[in-house]
């Protein structure tokens, strides 16, 4: 009697959501479809869009991104031979493949991406890790700031505190600022349904116009030293992030970056391995059947904000302790690096590796244009910087773009072989 | 109708066969189609029906066979093909956009225009308020969609396949979705199609509505066409049999209740609809340990309200739950669950399963927090893998493993895999909401089987459906839910009419 039980092919199908998906079931489509394929596909268009641009501009293309992967200290990995590096708390070296010398034009180049890459990471994970909830948050920026501001104030207060202790302060104190900041998104949400896109955007200025009051001419935060600049006092020195590599006086790699690379896998340890990350991915995916299975909604929807949150505003804390040390009012109101954390957090898919990944891409695209780093003579440096934005813009367009090529293409292999009972009623034959 | 004339008919199909990977959905079906009558399409969930219309809708290319219309052989292939040749269909879900007015929604796609790029909206109402007109529907023209009732909505989709000049139109399980009012209001309108010689295909799985409106019926079985006999002479019984292949067994097999104590206890319960209008009036009952008490009526009387509450979903306005000893009055769904509640919901999709996540994660929805499936917050997947393989192949689950995500299983195994999840957890009080819905006869009978299993070990099963055989044949006690009330309880041995009089409020039904 009971054969195989062929679900019937209905064109008709059961779930309106199939003919006009929701824009999270498309990108929570984008995020499983293709594997690693995609993103890769992304930034590689949007490098070519890039360097027709630079063509454009009378240079050539291949020389001048060569000079952005020099500007970015990638070539650094390309040199091998025999050196050494000192082992820490020791006076011992070991040998070593690679030169860490900072001297050396390449590998300080490489210690400036990897400082810019550590909040990207940061910032990137503050997306995804909302994103896996369900939730799109933009509020990345003002978190961020947040957590500086309270950087640079336990940093620059609490002087006769010891090293150790003072910085886990800081640190601790930038985090569960940047949390707070993100649960009121979060409980807004839960408790009147208002959505989290709109408020984390009036939380960013919030945060913007604060620390612009804050550290400006007359504001109560205000350095001591110089009323007619507008910048916050200098964090003590005990507050200092330890300098990594590098010379601590040219803005050396701080320790932040293992701080953000663990996080890494703290993101992917709350998600996979905890009963929380279970409840945020049941709620991201279906808020329904999680309400029904016993889980709180609101709840996760508050958690997972914070959580975010908390990524972004540590950021803005190793920010300020690793190599800024103050924050004046053009930096509060320049910052974008919050904004980069949703480029990074979409091309990487909002999973672990994709976001470290992501942000070391980006990283390098925004240290390698930089005046600093790229050869004037290859590519005008002015010009360049508005090229990092520019891909930066393009794989954004490209991620939502795929989006669609993905779901055409979804949609076609549904009518071929209708065997799942979606096949979508498009308008042209399969 | 009753001078059906035996002309040449409007539309054939002619063995049609259509194999998907593994599945012969049509099998030399032979079809045809009258000018002005209404021809029911009969039969089980995947017994055809949609596949076959969906080749006549250019949805699907036929594997061989062919179709004339007016006696021409054509080709269709995409649904605008289908639309060109005059052929409308009105899906069970409507394809209307619920923001624009009803106006906007029948002349999209084909608006007149001003200039070529304006929408020449004076023509446009004019040609809608003419369809509307010669149909006599009631239906504001100028009306968003997403504030005219579900029938309107319907009739606005009938409006749009006319408007595109459609005669023939096929109504996909078309009552679905209606109230029996707004049913009998469309069976009205049918009929002045036909007058209009408009035909009609009629799908559906429900025996009294083919009887009540079709002027011919073809039964589908298992993609082939079983016969094709005129409504004279036609009886429930003898479409059943062609559309089951057996003499259908209206009654589950199962041993006389021997109800023991008091499990759940529901008394002046009072609950809100989301619009805050009171869903559920005053409802009180009893279910004891091994019993099924089933609630019948017709949708949208309080059913859905009435379970979130029991389930802790739905806050409860006042009144009082006892589940076991346990007030679960004030509960919420976690309190509900482990106070032992099980909940087979109603929509497996919407609520039943997470979609995205595999079976294993799945069937660890309500107790993933618990021991031995998380420790101090901290999850296992490789245990709850390990795990669900078992209760999979205990369950019959086929079409993947404990890895497989929920979407990829076809809706009679994912059903499985909810039923799998709430008796393992093994509730006291097994809530299922309208278990069988969309599942073909296996999975039917799967389903039956266990909640009887469930009561014979001693737990209290409280069915709530809206198939009035489903009730009648499962439930030790019957209670009828109307307008929120309980309005009438029955032994099992009721008749169908009996319980329908009551489902409706305690009016004879309209002669069928």
């Amino acid at each position: 009697m009971r054969g195989p039980e062929p679900e019937p092919a209905v064109p008709g199908g059961k779930d309106p959501e199939e003919y006009a998906p929701s824009v999270a079931r498309r990108l929570a489509f984008y995020q499983r479809a293709g594997g690693i394929v995609t993103p890769l596909l992304t930034a590689l268009f949007a490098f070519l869009m890039g360097g027709l641009v630079v063509v454009s501009t009378g240079h050539n293309p291949l020389t001048t991104y060569k000079a952005i992967f020099e500007g970015a200290g990638l070539n650094w990995f390309f040199h091998f031979g025999n050196y050494h590096i000192d082992v820490p708390f020791t006076n011992h070296h070991v040998w070593f493949w690679w030169d860490t010398n900072t001297n050396h034009t390449a590998a300080y180049n490489l210690t400036q991406t990897l400082l810019t890459t550590a909040p990207l990471i940061l910032t990137g994970l503050a997306v995804a890790f909302a994103f896996r909830c369900g939730l799109f948050n933009i509020g990345g920026q003002g978190q961020y700031l947040v957590g500086a501001i309270v950087g640079v104030y336990v940093g620059s207060r609490f002087v006769s505190m010891a090293h150790f202790p003072h910085v886990v302060f800081a640190i601790v104190a930038a985090a569960i600022a940047g949390a707070l900041w993100g649960a009121i998104a979060g409980f807004l949400k839960a408790a009147v349904g208002a959505h989290e896109v709109i408020t984390t955007i009036m939380l960013n200025w919030i945060a913007y116009w604060a620390g612009s009051y804050l550290f400006g001419r007359g504001g109560p935060l205000q350095n001591h030293v110089d009323k007619s600049i507008p910048i916050s006092d200098d964090i003590s020195h005990g507050a200092h992030l330890s300098a990594i590599w590098g010379n601590p006086a040219l803005q050396a790699l701080h320790s932040g970056i293992f701080i953000a690379v663990a996080s890494l896998f703290v993101f992917y340890l709350i998600l996979n391995r905890t009963t929380l990350g279970y409840e945020v991915r049941a709620v991201g995916f279906n808020p329904e059947a999680a309400r029904y299975g016993g889980i709180s909604v609101s709840r996760n929807f508050i958690l997972a904000m914070a959580i975010s949150g908390l990524f972004a505003g540590l950021a803005g804390g190793l920010d300020i302790l690793g190599w800024q040390f103050r924050l004046g009012v053009l930096d509060v109101q320049v910052s974008n690096i919050g904004f980069i954390g949703i480029a990074v957090a979409l091309l990487g898919r909002n999973t672990a590796v994709g976001v470290g990944l992501g942000a070391l891409l980006f990283g390098s695209l925004f240290t390698g244009t930089s005046t600093r780093s790229l050869d004037p003579n290859i590519f005008p440096p002015q010009l360049a910087g508005n090229l990092a934005l520019m891909i930066q813009a393009l794989i954004l367009l490209f991620v939502g773009a795929d989006l669609l090529i993905l779901y055409v293409w979804q949609a076609r292999k549904k009518l071929r072989v209708p065997r799942t009972p979606k096949a979508a009623p498009a308008e042209e034959g399969a | 109708m009753a001078d059906a004339a035996p002309a040449a008919p409007l539309l054939e199909m002619r063995g049609i066969t259509k194999t998907f990977p593994g599945v012969l959905a049509n099998d030399h079906v032979d079809f045809d189609l009258r000018r002005g009558e209404v021809h029911a399409l009969l039969g089980e969930n995947g017994a055809g029906k949609s596949t076959l219309m969906s080749i006549l809708y250019g949805l699907y290319t036929a594997d061989s066979g062919e179709i004339l219309i007016n006696g021409k052989p054509v080709e269709i292939n995409s649904p605008k093909h289908a639309i060109e040749l005059g052929i409308g269909m009105v899906h069970q879900h409507f394809m209307l956009i619920p923001v624009m007015t009803v106006t906007e929604n029948i002349v999209l796609a084909n608006e007149p225009r001003r200039a070529g790029v304006f929408i020449d909206e004076p023509t446009a109402e004019e040609r809608v308020a003419e369809v509307a007109r010669s149909l006599k529907f009631a239906v504001n023209p100028h009306a968003l969609v997403q504030d005219i009732t579900v029938g309107q909505q319907q009739r606005v989709e009938i409006m749009k396949a006319l408007y595109r000049n459609a005669n023939i139109v096929i109504l996909d399980e078309p009552t679905a979705v209606l109230t029996p009012q707004e049913a009998q209001e469309l069976f009205e309108i049918l009929r002045t199609l036909t007058r209009e010689g408009i035909s009609i295909i009629f799908i559906t799985h429900k025996l009294n509505e083919v009887l009540a409106i079709a002027d011919r019926i073809t039964v589908l079985r298992r993609g082939k066409e079983i016969e094709t006999v005129p409504r004279e002479g036609a009886t429930e019984a003898g479409l059943a049999r062609a559309m089951v292949g057996r003499e259908v067994l209206l009654r589950v097999e199962k041993k006389p209740a021997s109800p023991g104590e008091l499990l759940l206890h529901v008394e002046d319960l009072v609950v809100k609809d989301d619009r805050g209008l009171e869903a559920v009036r005053g409802v009180s009952f009893d279910v004891r340990a091994g019993e099924i008490v089933g609630i019948a009526g017709v949708d949208g009387n309080g059913q859905s309200e009435l379970i979130d509450a029991l389930t802790g979903l739905r806050g409860v306005a006042s009144g009082s739950i006892v589940v076991g000893g346990d007030d679960l009055t004030r509960a919420n769904a976690r309190e509900a669950l482990d106070s032992g509640i099980g909940h087979i919901p109603e929509d497996r999709h919407r609520r039943g399963l997470v979609l995205d996540f595999n079976l294993a994660e799945n069937l660890v929805l309500h107790d993933y927090g618990k021991e031995p499936f998380s420790h101090l917050g901290w999850v296992s997947p490789r245990r709850w893998l390990r795990w669900a393989r078992g209760i999979l192949e205990e369950f019959d689950v086929r079409g993947g493993g404990p890895a497989t995500r929920g979407s990829s299983l076809s809706g009679g195994n994912q059903q499985k895999v909810v039923v799998a999840r709430e008796v393992t957890r093994n509730p006291s009080v097994l809530i299922a909401a309208q278990p069988t819905r969309g599942l073909d006869v296996g999975a039917i009978e799967f389903v039956h089987r266990r909640l009887v299993e469930q009561r014979d070990a001693g737990k209290a099963v409280l069915l709530v459906s809206l198939e009035l055989e489903e009730v009648l044949s499962l439930s030790d006690r019957i209670l009828v839910l109307y307008e929120g009330r309980i309005v009438a309880e029955f032994p099992p041995d009721v008749s169908e009419e009996e319980v329908g009089i009551a489902m409706i409020g305690g009016r004879q039904r309209e002669a069928a």
